[in-house]
């Protein structure tokens, strides 16, 4: 029972953890941010560039990881989405745009190969992290068989959640970015300067995404289009869970985490992902609006 | 657009008038020129070009040898390259370029099932010819594909036996991708494993590019089998092996005896993760023989990559043109027909030995290999048949080497 809680958990975490950024920037900002999985991209691309050319190990690929996603967010922010703020539609459209041109410079080694250079850990190949030896083996705690990689994934998730929560509820910019989120308008007129809070929020978002990427290099491939598959899940978690609310997120990433973990243990994957998207529409049904809303004003 | 896509209605439609006139075009369009135009057709770009690539360029190596060495019969052959682009509408429209406007004799190329279905009704309709290099899950019997890659008897017949009796693993959990070539595999796998008294605990598929793997290998663990045998394909490969290990599950005790597993998807998994797992394939490029040295010297020259890895499909892409240069040289001219009669039966000493076109279904002698990989990311070639095995594309419907299903007459299919 402890091994099918714990894939459940496991799930949950990597879920949180791809939903937590997309939580932020689709909360607080109304972007639908389809580049989102190419953040998380650019963090796993991050960990194995890092890996091979600097021989950084995963520890100091978080924080690398998280810098990187962060700028690449913010010169999305800057030069695409600054301009469309309020066109929830538009932005849907852009951000894939956004989406594509990074996927290709990925693949094209950003235009390196027209001049015949190749940088090793780029191009559309399939790349992969080292992860050290010690987060591979599991070990027995009291009779229970740990995963030292799903536990260390864990570990981070709940960092990160916990960060999130004491930045939006804890401190004066987290005040700010919660009155944008209630209404840009009248946060305005209060004095906050809410190009630069959104900025700064989208690029927290963009960071949390690349650590996301980091953590997921690890135990899948990392490929030029492995966001695609990424940015739905997110997707899900936030609609499920209610625009802008972190409490929403944490358990509608729980709700369709276990019931995928539950399912595909006792029949199978396929059968568990049909389940997890009839639960998500029941719930759309039933709450359209998510778990957890508020009334914007 | 609709433009486009009408004048393009238009064309094939007048081409496809000027096709059906008869067979004796083909022959004076070739003899009017110096050069033998032959089509390449693989995805260029695409989630699926990662592979394609490496098999076009081997097509184009072989294409440059022999024009070096002189041609075909005084001819120059010309390579016509299509980008399928990962997508099997796009793969039929190219194909259809090809057959219809290049009016080229053959087309070299497609590597998923998906893509040869595809194209097969241009063909078969054109009566033109296909080759193509890629192993695949059998059932198909047509007189316009050479295939020169595995089919499942050839990759299984020794692999099952030798896991039950050399391994001693007799309990086998049978994974795979959900599609048809992982389906078929298994099928045969079944057969095999209950004539040579093993067993199978379970049959389970996940969709294509899936990468969560913790449930199904928390279920191979809790299902009491000694050995996996994986039909996994592409990118899944990867998060498989790697979740594997990551739960605690090693080589050495629950081995994973993979079917499609190549020197590919070993190099991105990373090779630590898959040492000591094994593989069945025809060809492996840690065959050690001059021949094969020799070609993956060839082969990373002519790429000018000093790490570029072969394998299976790369191999048959390479050898089926030369293939097909024989098959041309012995019918004396370059249309269909002719390629098609002369095929049956030739011969070439490919990079993995002897291979020869059987002449009733038109699917290849290979020579089935098992290989363990180790820590270098190479297979060591642990054991492999005396000699290349008869191909049997219906092996999984009850067709042996004395009953053939598919013969030069066609489809039996009363016996489906």
């Amino acid at each position: 029972m402890f091994e099918v809680l714990f894939i459940g958990l496991s799930l949950t975490s990597v879920l949180l953890l791809i939903a937590l950024g997309l939580s932020i920037t689709y909360g607080a900002m109304g972007v639908i941010n389809m580049a989102h999985g190419e953040l998380v991209m650019i963090g796993a691309y991050t960990a194995v560039l890092a890996g091979i050319h600097l021989g950084f190990n995963i520890f100091l690929s978080l924080p690398l990881a998280f810098v990187i996603a962060a700028l690449v967010g913010l010169l999305i922010e800057r030069v695409v989405i600054r301009r469309l703020y309020g066109r929830i539609i538009d932005t849907l459209l852009a951000t894939w745009g956004v989406a594509i041109i990074l996927q290709q410079l990925i693949r094209l080694e950003f235009g390196l190969t027209f001049f015949g250079i190749s940088i090793e850990g780029l191009g559309p190949g399939l790349q992969n992290m080292r992860v050290p030896t010690f987060m591979m083996e599991p070990f027995d705690l009291m009779g229970l068989s740990i995963q030292p990689y799903r536990t260390f994934i864990l570990c981070v998730t709940i960092l990160l959640t916990a960060l999130t929560w004491y930045l939006v509820y804890r401190t004066a910019i987290g005040v700010q970015v919660r009155a944008i989120m209630r209404n840009p308008q009248m946060a305005a007129a209060c004095g906050i300067d809410v190009r630069r809070v959104s900025a700064l929020t989208f690029a927290y978002g963009s960071g949390l995404a690349g650590v996301a990427g980091v953590l997921l290099a690890g135990f899948r491939t990392v490929m030029p289009d492995m966001g695609a598959t990424v940015v739905v899940d997110g997707f899900l978690v936030v609609v499920v869970g209610g625009v802008g609310s972190l409490l929403g997120t944490i358990l509608s990433s729980a709700l369709l985490g276990q019931i995928n973990g539950i399912v595909s243990v006792f029949s199978n994957d396929i059968i568990a992902r049909a389940v997890v998207f009839g639960v998500v529409i029941a719930i759309i049904l039933w709450r359209p609006r998510g778990l957890f809303s508020f009334k914007s004003r | 657009m609709s433009n486009n896509r009408r004048n393009f209605l238009k064309q094939t439609a007048a081409y496809g008038a000027t096709a059906a006139l008869g067979p004796g075009l083909w022959a004076s369009a070739a003899r009017a020129e110096s050069e033998i135009d032959v089509g390449v057709l693989f995805s260029l770009t695409g989630g699926l070009s990662i592979v394609e690539q490496s098999l076009a360029d081997a097509t184009l190596m072989a294409i440059d040898e022999i024009n070096a060495a002189g041609g075909v019969m005084g001819k120059k052959l010309n390579p016509i390259v299509e980008d399928g682009a990962s997508d099997a509408r796009t793969f039929n429209e190219r194909a259809s370029k090809l057959v219809l406007r290049d009016r080229v004799p053959t087309v070299f190329g497609c590597y998923t099932s998906a893509s040869r279905k595809a194209v097969l009704p241009i063909f078969e309709r054109r009566n033109n010819m296909l080759f193509y290099p890629t192993y695949y899950e059998g059932f198909e019997c047509s007189k316009n594909v050479v295939y020169t890659g595995a089919v499942p008897n050839q990759q299984l017949s020794n692999y099952i036996p030798w896991i039950i009796n050399t391994l001693g693993k007799k309990k086998f959990f049978i994974v795979g991708s959900n599609y048809i070539y992982p389906r078929e595999m298994a099928k045969v796998s079944k057969i095999l494993i209950e004539q040579n008294g093993g067993e199978w605990v379970a049959d389970e598929y996940l969709e294509l590019g899936h990468s969560e793997w913790g449930a199904m290998v928390s279920r191979i663990k809790s299902s009491g089998c000694d050995v996996v045998l994986s039909n996994v394909v592409g990118d899944s490969v990867i998060a498989f092996y790697r979740e594997f290990r990551n739960q605690g599950l090693t080589h050495d005790q629950l081995p994973i005896c993979a079917t499609v597993t190549s020197e590919i998807e070993i190099a991105a998994m990373g090779a630590e993760v898959a040492a000591g797992s094994f593989t069945s394939f025809p060809y492996f490029q840690a065959i050690d023989t001059t021949a094969n040295n020799d070609f993956v010297e060839r082969y990373r020259r002519f790429v000018d990559d000093s790490s570029a890895v072969t394998q299976h499909a790369l191999e048959c892409s390479y050898f089926q043109v030369y293939l097909w240069k024989q098959a041309v040289e012995k019918a004396g001219e370059v249309t269909p027909d002719a390629i098609r009669e002369g095929i049956k039966g030739q011969t070439f000493d490919a990079p993995n030995g002897k291979v020869t076109v059987d002449g009733e279904n038109l699917h290849t002698f290979l020579t089935p290999r098992i290989a363990q990989w180790g820590g270098n990311g190479q297979g060591e070639i642990i054991d492999e048949y005396p000699e290349p095995i008869k191909p049997l594309p219906y092996v999984a419907y009850g067709e042996t080497d004395g009953d053939l299903f598919c013969s030069a007459a066609g489809l039996d299919s009363s016996r489906l």
